[in-house]
């Protein structure tokens, strides 16, 4: 039964993958969009059946074995799958959203031919078989199929665009960074089972939970070091965040689902999988949260000053990421999931606005060639204002809840300095949120082309169609969203409204009905330390009941600096635009150093890429394959030329010289074993 | 009775002046000739052996020897013929052009 979950989009792949070609679009985008929905509906049967486990059994999961993928003396991995709270949460929102997505897509792809359009199916369905292996799967080994699966689809559909150099060059830059955190994963994978003797969650889980919490720096520190430096590069987290911005190159839709709402997230949901190693690590913990909150606040003021409005989505799903990596690293493993649930639901529903934005102008991607779109655009704006007060965090829409959770946690854990980057992170989500929406759907249409564009989306791109509609034609009408970009639109925004109430604070009279859903996937299995769960489960709830006045007030706080963000960002962009360009006069400096990234890009091309390059070129190159390599095979050859050069002087054609040296030749052998 | 060793010096002696014939003297007959003498040294000293010996093994062999150097004068005058038609000369030292 769970295995029939990743094989429905595997079978949507095969079928457009391999006759997609032929059949028309409505064929094989409907078939694409139908395994994803009926992905969805197993899912459902699926997490009902674990739903519907005895109370007591609560903690127990659905694990299917589908075939031993290979046994090698003491290591036996089978391809097997499991269902828990945790993966429950996460097939829901790949094959829910995912189907979404899809349907979405059908309609923002069309002006591909049959070929191509079934070619970006067959991705995107390849992904979710990906990705729904990478939340099932029951050890690390099938983990790392779907992770390395999701960031070969990822590479696959950023570069779909494959004539645009710089969609190539996007791709490979993502496949290449996400290949540096792979490789740190894998030791960790290595390390763990050095350690441990297996790669089963459950099995590590249940080891880890028999050993003391770790002080200092040992195994455990390390090999749940390396795990997050591969989430790092999957999930986009300083260091290896560069790709993500890059990666907006892909079609919208694909930023939706792969780069917002699901691939992303798989660091976070493998540090939550593994909860149990990570916090018996306080040392990787720490570096955890601050990693993530470092990000968070670093990303935001990037996506202060960005023009094109995919980056600027992109930048905000970064710092996003971040804030859950700061509730993983404080021990929130349930906020931080929360936060991953609910940004799920608003970010694809930013994302896939966005997309009909760029759909709707012709590939114009430059917010400063926007404005005035809240008429034009009806169904558009209300589902993308949704989104963005979702995602500012004004209560009660989904966004609200996990980031104040995480906050929360945070200033529970005592880490106020990272509480208090949270609270800025969460002003700058505000501001720059609103920046967006102001800048695109508010004031008059920038006439004329202020910029040069060159992001070109909306399969404008591998024809002149574009060209001819020329770009944003004047106050020409505009068309809003088609009736399936529509539908995804409205459901999502649906979503980003009450995908939040499922995790209710007890502050205000909720149940957090997601965090005691959760709470089991955390734990180790109930052999091992039930007890000390049971205790550490009523201290919680004690000192919860103990915090509630905190908890409102810092709920106050999230509020108003949220509702503070939005009025500043109205202030500046709506009330006087002229502020926000004085602001960039009077400190050029910042405003350049934040538009260009904090010049990272440019510091690991001269730090990473140009040294490789050079020692490739100058050493590798020049001085060894030439030298030494080249020298060797050469050497060989002049050698054997130089001295049969010597020896064909032997051959004189003169009888009595080979006479002699016959006889000589016999003079010499009869004498050896003579005098021997 | 002669011994032995008489006969082995013999026949030592006339294969060295076979050889010698072969190395020092410039006429292709005169070399086939030396080459007949060193043939003959040889079947000189294996009817030594036999008769030394007191079998027929020696003298066997010796037949044997006797009919490949009657093939090897065929055939070898027979190209010497070849060769002089060729070059107008029986020196092999005319005939070096088979070389590297």
């Amino acid at each position: 039964m769970l295995a029939l979950i990743p094989l429905f989009p595997l079978l949507g792949f095969v079928v457009n993958a391999t006759m997609g070609r032929r059949l028309p679009k409505a064929l094989s985008g409907g078939l694409a969009s139908l395994v994803m929905v009926a992905s969805f509906v197993v899912s459902v049967i699926s997490v009902w059946q674990l739903a519907s486990l005895a109370p007591e059994a609560r903690g127990t999961q659905l694990p299917e074995v589908v075939y031993t993928w290979f046994a090698s003396g003491d290591l036996t991995v089978d391809l097997g799958f499991r269902l828990d709270q945790l993966s429950a949460v996460m097939i829901l929102v790949v094959t829910g959203i995912g189907a979404l997505i899809h349907i979405y897509s059908t309609a923002y792809m069309h002006d591909e031919t049959d070929g191509e359009f079934a070619r970006y199916f067959s991705y995107l369905n390849l992904f979710a078989f990906f990705m729904l292996v990478l939340v099932l799967g029951s050890s690390f080994p099938v983990l790392f199929v779907g992770w390395e699966g999701v960031g070969l689809c990822s590479y696959l559909l950023i570069g779909f665009w494959y004539r645009k150099k710089s969609a190539n060059d996007a791709g490979k830059k993502a496949f290449i960074v996400n290949r540096i955190g792979d490789y740190a994963f894998l030791l960790g994978m290595f390390a763990i089972f050095a350690q441990f003797g297996t790669l089963d969650f459950q099995s590590v889980a249940s080891a880890v939970a028999a050993l003391p919490k770790e002080t200092g720096f040992g195994i455990l520190s390390i090999s749940t070091l390396l795990l997050f430096i591969g989430a790092t590069g999957k999930s986009a987290q300083i260091p290896l965040y560069t790709w993500l911005p890059d990666a907006m190159e892909g079609p919208t839709p694909v930023s939706a689902l792969i780069h917002a709402a699901t691939m992303v997230t798989a660091g976070v949901y493998m540090i939550g999988r593994n909860a149990v190693l990570f916090s018996h690590a306080p040392a990787t913990m720490l570096t955890v949260a601050i990693i993530g909150a470092l990000t968070a606040l670093m990303a935001g003021t990037i996506g202060l000053v960005q023009n094109d409005i995919k980056r600027v989505l992109a930048y905000s799903t970064v710092s996003q990421l971040g804030y859950m990596f700061l509730a993983m690293g404080m021990g929130a493993f349930g906020a931080g999931i929360f936060h991953l649930y609910t940004h799920a639901f608003f970010k694809a529903l930013l994302f896939l606005g966005s997309g009909a934005v760029i759909h709707a102008l012709h590939g114009e991607q430059d917010i400063r060639n926007m404005g005035g779109l809240r008429k034009e655009l009806p169904v558009t704006f209300w589902t993308f204002l949704i989104g963005a007060i979702a995602i500012a965090g004004l209560p009660p829409l989904a966004g609200f809840f996990s980031k104040d959770e995480i906050l929360f946690e945070t200033w529970m854990a005592g880490h106020w300095i990272l509480w208090t980057i949270g609270v800025i992170t969460a002003l700058l989500t505000a501001i720059y949120m609103f920046r967006l929406v102001f800048l695109t759907f508010w004031g008059e249409r920038a006439h004329g082309q202020l910029v040069p564009t060159h992001g070109q989306d909306a399969g404008t791109v591998l024809s002149d169609r574009g060209g001819s509609h020329g770009h944003a034609a004047g106050g020409s009408h505009l068309h809003d969203a088609p009736p399936a970009m529509a539908l995804a639109l409205i459901v999502l925004a649906i979503g980003s409204v009450a995908a939040g109430w499922i995790g209710w604070p007890h502050a205000i009279g909720g149940n957090n009905a997601l965090h005691s859903w959760l709470q089991p996937a955390f734990e180790a299995p109930a052999r091992a330390g039930a007890a000390e769960v049971a205790e550490a489960a009523r201290e919680a709830g004690g000192e919860a009941a103990a915090n509630v006045a905190l908890e409102r007030t810092l709920m106050l706080v999230s509020t108003t600096i949220a509702a503070l963000g939005i009025f500043i960002a109205w202030r500046i962009w709506v009330k006087r635009r002229i502020i926000a360009d004085r602001f960039a006069e009077t400190y050029p400096g910042l405003y350049r150093l934040l538009l260009n990234k904090y010049y990272v890009d440019e510091f690991y091309d001269s730090a990473v890429v140009q040294p490789i390059k050079v020692g490739s070129t100058e050493g590798l190159w020049r001085a060894f394959d030439v030298n030494l390599i080249d020298g060797a095979v050469n050497g060989v050859a002049s050698i054997v030329s130089s001295s049969a050069s010597g020896l064909r002087r032997l051959q004189s054609g003169s009888v009595r010289t080979y006479a002699g040296s016959l006889f000589v030749g016999v003079i010499v052998i009869l004498g050896y074993y003579l005098w021997r | 009775m002669i011994p032995l060793g008489h006969y082995l010096v013999l026949s030592a002696v006339l294969f060295s002046i076979g050889a010698a014939g072969v190395f020092l003297r410039r006429n292709l007959i005169t070399i086939l000739l030396s080459i007949e003498i060193m043939l003959n040294a040889v079947n000189l000293s294996f009817v030594a052996f036999g008769r030394a010996a007191g079998d027929l093994d020696g003298q066997i062999i010796v037949f044997f020897v006797m009919t490949v150097a009657a093939a090897e004068a065929a055939v070898g005058l027979a190209l010497v013929i070849a060769l002089f038609r060729h070059k107008e000369s029986l020196n092999p030292d005319a005939f070096t052009s088979l070389k590297w």
